[in-house]
């Protein structure tokens, strides 16, 4: 007999109860994730790198995370700040899940990390749609791409806390127009701070890391629209969207998350025999 | 290309729906896909049937339903179809949205399903070959 059912599922849902609950987790260990996300090549790794460097000087206690299809470069690279890194190939995936990351975490994350930068792998399609359980999410865009990038990529532009440009030193030698590019990110995320960085010159350094910072210590982030709308009405909390972090910074109070909501437990309803 | 990881995420779900409820034969899955929600539908068909390889979905159907992005303007009381590339200020006031009232829709509506074990399939002889 046919039949069919109701079974109103969001597809998300797995990754977001592991994104939530990896945020619960870290939170109560004292860990903010920061989720970089941007195409090949826009300068991520530089900007870290500079990153991480600054926290190691003034005593941060900061690990990144970088996943990479091949090579293990970009750890290499950031390990010179001295702060603890870890390279994950993605074998060929082109974007880190919440469950991939937890188990990349485990056994490895050294206690007491203030702040966790997750490199994704650079690609602004795939990652857009996962949460890794940050609480700040970063979408960067060099000035070589383009002012229409955020227009191409209105998810991962979208769904952004804040926006950092790369390379600004060259702006000027490509082009760049700036008021043209900050008015295509206001149309897919309205009030999101946007900031000009150059890894080459020092143009914004210690601006990725103050704000991680202020995100550390409670302040609220910018939420963006596009997470206003629950993609997944089961749950709450699955997006950086402002609603579920900024609490709890006074770690040790047992976090309770309760988060009883069912996920992807919805029943399976019939609703009619054919 | 996640497109292959919702997809088996799909399956998995569906699979795990039906294995609850003893049903051996999936016919097809009815699945929301926002314009917003960053899924190429055509992309998600075609890993769909790769993923539902071995499984009971063997051969469904996927059957996706687009939902065009919508906002909501507070000041304007009013709402209206963001488009793609989305605006999501209020093209009456210039407001930024106050919400996104549908577009990232990711999510499985219903499932056709065979509601009882088939009964035993009639077993095909292999065809000898002449000598």
């Amino acid at each position: 007999m046919c039949r069919v059912v109701d079974l109103q599922q969001a597809v998300l849902a797995k990754n977001d109860l592991c994104a939530h609950d990896l945020r619960a987790d870290l939170a109560a260990r004292g860990t903010v994730v920061v989720n970089l996300l941007s195409s090949p090549g826009s300068g991520k790794t530089a900007l870290l790198e500079q990153e991480l460097l600054l926290a190691c000087r003034r005593g941060v206690p900061v690990a990144a995370l970088t996943a990479d299809l091949a090579t293990e470069n970009d750890a290499l690279r950031l390990a010179r700040s001295g702060a603890p890194v870890k390279q994950v190939l993605t074998d060929g995936l082109c974007h880190l899940e919440a469950g991939m990351l937890a188990g990349h975490l485990e056994g490895w994350l050294p206690e007491g990390t203030r702040l966790l930068f997750v490199e994704n792998v650079g690609n602004l399609v795939c990652p857009a749609s996962y949460d890794l359980g940050e609480s700040l999410r970063v979408a960067l865009a060099s000035v070589t791409e383009g002012e229409d990038k955020p227009l191409k990529y209105p998810t991962a532009f979208g769904l952004a806390n804040l926006v950092l440009v790369t390379k600004t030193d060259i702006a000027e030698a490509v082009g760049f127009d700036e008021e043209l590019f900050r008015r295509h990110v206001q149309q897919v995320n309205p009030g999101v701070p946007v900031l000009l960085t150059s890894a080459r010159t020092g143009e914004g350094a210690g601006a990725l890391l103050d704000a991680a910072l202020a995100v550390a210590s409670g302040s609220p982030v910018h939420a963006p629209v596009m997470a206003r709308q629950h993609p997944h009405q089961h749950e709450h909390g699955g997006r950086p969207d402002g609603h579920d972090h900024g609490d709890g910074h006074d770690h040790g109070d047992g976090h309770d998350h309760g988060h009883a909501h069912s996920h992807a437990t919805a029943a399976a309803v019939p609703t009619h025999h054919s | 290309m996640h497109e292959m990881s919702i997809a088996a995420a799909v399956v998995d779900q569906v699979a795990t729906a039906a294995a609850a409820a003893g049903v051996h034969t999936v016919d097809s899955v009815r699945l929301q896909v926002g314009e917003l929600a960053g899924v190429v539908p055509d992309s998600l068909r075609f890993c769909f049937e790769l993923a539902c390889a071995g499984t009971v979905l063997e051969g469904a159907e996927l059957v996706t339903e687009p939902v065009p992005g919508r906002a909501r303007c507070e000041p304007c009381a009013a709402d209206w179809a963001v488009g793609m590339p989305p605006d999501l200020c209020c093209p009456t006031c210039g407001t930024a949205a106050a919400e996104l009232l549908a577009g990232r829709e990711l999510q499985i509506l219903s499932v056709h399903w065979q509601d009882e074990a088939p009964g035993r399939e009639p077993i095909r002889e292999p065809i000898h070959e002449e000598r």
